[in-house]
């Protein structure tokens, strides 16, 4: 089998180098060797001519995932996850550690390491923050960061503690790593099931309200003004957040960000089958019928919950102006059974790595959104954001790549999921873009008119 | 035609609705089918009053499931069922299935296997007559679910308000407590601004759902696309000045320990409907409460028994207002069935 690989004819976007032009990549031993206009084809070279309308970029960089593995293998494993991940295009994902154990330990991280020695992406894992996400005492970060940890979180659990989220933030800075908050002040957000405004009232669920998250942010930066740490908040959802966050940086403060397709792209609407907000926008305008959802569709409810348009404005803004560095798709599978329940029962979460390039691309063909912006925000800007070794096609880089086309229709169908978990709300949706190949170091992982393994 | 008259009519005059196969809630009602379903519940009223017993149902199992606790609704309903002829089974989550953890969905389907046809659905969850609706081949009537919706205690009381105002249209009907946590209010609202009332909400600030105004009006109400009137004042005399009617809500002692009230005592003072609370409305204003009442918290004793008080006559209209429910959903209108 060819080592040397030359891609020929498509649209080549790596916003790493300010590169976006028609072009060949040479890769040689799995990594990137050449890019440029008309490469001559070495003698060794197995020659792969794709369409000039589809775009060849580097694989995708995911800093939020849940993987389920270890405890919850019924929702997700480590390789169904990167199966999944790379059908999506992800070939970097950072997973979170709310696992059964929760990832606390060097021994759970060799575990998590070694169960994603051969799956179809790389995944790096998150430690915990606390021991057992219990919020009380610190992890043993040192040994974290030694055993191969990319992050501290309690994703999930919000780290309550002041004191004990200041003495996270001091311990992890000469460590180099950021720690990730998922920022909620759980005792204002309470019982709540879904943004607190006038869907939550018609509804009659228990909201909770968007200070909920912009208290535990400004908290969180007054700490990093105290201790210089490195931090990074988790799936921003209101227009509050992405303030304090643009603040922050203006300030100069170690600071970065994320944002999940769905909160740039869904509203509390569509818990009450009201399909209202960008995605409807941007399909409306290219001509897609999108039909009212049902109340109450569980497959709505994640956490931080579905905003309003108002939020999701003033995310693509800070996306658009830097302010938040990432997409990110907190991919959150569960079972049917989490999900086939009354809504405030349900667990929270969204599967969402097979839908997110498709469902963005919406944003960009309704001309709110760049491709080389969102481009960057799933490759180089995450890379840069943890320091992480991937997000660029530069010589010498790993050949992860991800090539779509950015028009082709396709109709979501969970069931043809690669992930176990099927809950996305977007389910019978078109869409429009489609990966149709991911390569991971020089080998083709996933191909859209191929054969996979499933997990 | 007032109510009343209709009482002693053998049919109503109103030509069949819509079908509708399920009563999740009155939000999508239309002013006419409100009117037509409170027409068949007049007349099922005098079925009542002369003890008669219809076959609308016959041979229908309806199954009344409970998982919270509830005398009024369920007897209400398990009345209603039996006196349109139908086989009526209660259910309820204490010394059931639910207790060994089973699911909603798998105790509906197995109340389908065994032949249920009509299920009346109480519950804790918002959303779960919603659920059940999607999960079965029959009818679902929505007997309560959360802080959403209670639509036969909203027709209830549109008809009972209907019957001694005449009419809903134009008047003023306060609904005072606390609507945040309230069904009744939510679905009340719906049903009462359809028919043309004023709503006023009012309550302790900590007990008023956020964004109610904005909500309400920018839906407004099927048929007619008029747009629906609704305040919110937690001014308690100005909310009472000039109101027809004052549906009183139950105030549950667990909001205190939430952080959301002091006390009742200073709750009782503030908004408690007492006699001169009361005298704030127009003269021959009407009180109602969709119980179970805590007399001497949210209404004081003298309010609650006393002449403006239709509270006993709601209970009483329930069961009528729930035949021609069940009627609707069963049969289209009941006349149809019964001709």
């Amino acid at each position: 089998m060819s080592e040397t690989f030359l891609l020929r004819g498509a649209r080549i976007l790596d916003p790493a180098q300010g590169y976006d032009a028609h072009g060949d990549l040479l890769i040689r031993d799995g990594r990137i060797y050449a890019l440029g206009p008309d490469l001559a084809p070495t003698a060794d070279a197995a020659v792969v001519t794709l369409p000039a309308s589809w775009v060849l970029t580097p694989g995708f960089v995911d800093l939020h995932a849940h993987l389920r593995e270890p405890g919850f293998e019924a929702k997700e494993t480590i390789q169904s996850g990167a199966a999944a991940a790379a059908r999506g295009g992800f070939t970097t994902i950072c997973c979170m550690p709310n696992t059964q154990p929760v990832t606390d330990s060097a021994a759970t991280i060799a575990y998590v390491r070694d169960r994603a020695k051969d799956a179809p992406a790389r995944v790096r894992p998150i430690a915990a923050i606390s021991k057992g996400e219990a919020g009380k005492e610190l992890a043993e970060m040192a040994e974290l960061a030694e055993a191969g940890a990319v992050a501290f979180s309690d994703d999930g659990r919000p780290v309550s503690s002041s004191r004990l989220m200041r003495s996270a933030l001091a311990y992890a800075a000469p460590l180099g790593l950021p720690i990730v908050e998922h920022c909620q002040d759980e005792d204002l957000v309470g019982a709540g099931v879904m943004h607190e405004g006038a869907i939550a009232t018609l509804l009659g669920l228990p909201g909770w309200p968007a200070a909920g998250e912009d208290v535990m942010l400004a908290r969180d930066l007054a700490l990093v003004r105290l201790t210089g740490a490195k931090y990074h908040a988790a799936h921003l959802s209101t227009a509050g957040a992405v303030a304090l966050v643009r603040q922050a940086k203006r300030e100069g403060l170690p600071v970065s960000a994320e944002v999940t397709p769905h909160h740039l792209l869904l509203t509390d609407a569509w818990v009450a089958g009201e399909r209202s907000g960008p995605l409807a926008d941007a399909l409306a305008a290219l001509g897609i019928a999108v039909p009212p959802g049902a109340r109450y569709d569980t497959a709505t409810k994640v956490n931080p919950p579905l905003r309003t348009t108002d939020d999701c404005a003033a995310l693509l803004e800070g996306l658009r102006d830097g302010t938040i560095d990432a997409i990110a798709t907190d991919h959150a599978p569960h079972t049917t059974v989490d999900k086939a329940c009354e809504y405030a029962d349900a667990a929270f979460g969204i599967s969402g790595f097979e839908t997110a390039l498709a469902s963005l691309l919406a944003l960009v063909h309704a001309g709110r959104l760049e491709l080389p912006t969102l481009v960057a925000a799933l490759t180089v800007r995450p890379a840069r954001a943890w320091n992480l070794d991937a997000g660029t096609l530069a010589p010498g880089a790993a050949a992860d790549l991800t090539i779509f086309d950015p028009d082709e229709p396709w109709t979501v169908e969970p069931g043809r999921f690669a992930s176990r978990g099927k809950n996305t709300p977007l389910a019978g949706l078109t869409l429009r873009g489609r990966v149709r190949q991911t390569w991971l170091g020089g080998r083709r992982v996933y191909d859209v008119g191929g054969e996979y393994p499933s997990f | 035609m007032a109510l009343d008259t209709l009482e002693t009519l053998a049919a109503p005059p109103l030509p069949a609705t819509t079908r509708r196969r399920h009563l999740l809630d009155v939000d999508d009602w239309t002013p006419d089918e409100l009117h037509a379903l409170l027409m068949d519940a007049a007349h099922m009223r005098g079925v009542l009053a002369q003890s008669e017993r219809l076959d609308t149902l016959r041979g229908r199992v309806l199954v009344n499931l409970f998982y919270e606790n509830s005398t009024r609704t369920r007897v209400s309903f398990e009345l209603a069922g039996k006196r349109l002829g139908a086989d009526v089974t209660n259910v309820t989550a204490s010394g059931s299935s639910v207790e060994k953890g089973e699911s909603l969905r798998d105790t509906v389907r197995t109340l389908q296997a065994l032949g249920a046809q009509i299920v009346v659905v109480r519950h804790s969850r918002a959303g779960a007559a919603d659920l059940i609706a999607r999960e079965i081949a029959g009818a679902v009537v929505n007997a309560g679910d959360g802080w959403h919706a209670h639509p036969t205690q909203a027709l209830l009381d549109a008809f009972t308000l209907e019957r001694h105002l005449g009419s809903v249209a134009g008047r003023r009907v306060v609904i005072l407590g606390d609507i945040l946590h309230s069904r009744v209010a939510r679905s009340n609202v719906w049903a009462l601004t359809a028919l043309g009332a004023e709503v006023v909400l009012c309550g302790p600030p900590t007990l008023l759902p956020l964004a109610a105004v904005e909500m309400y009006t920018s839906r407004a109400v099927p048929g007619t696309g008029t747009p629906r009137r609704v305040a919110v004042e937690p001014r308690v005399e100005r909310a009472l000045a000039g109101a027809d009617a004052v549906m009183v809500l139950r105030l549950q002692r667990e909001r205190q320990q939430a952080g959301l009230l002091p006390s009742p005592r200073e709750y009782t003072a503030r908004y408690g409907l007492s006699p001169e609370h009361l005298r704030l409305a127009r003269p021959g204003a009407v009180v109602l409460h969709p119980g179970p009442m805590n007399e001497g918290v949210e209404i004081d004793a003298a309010v609650a028994h006393g002449a403006a008080s239709l509270i006993e006559e709601q209970v009483t209209n329930g069961v009528a207002v729930r035949m021609a429910v069940l009627a609707l959903l069963a049969a289209g209108r009941m006349v149809e069935s019964e001709s």
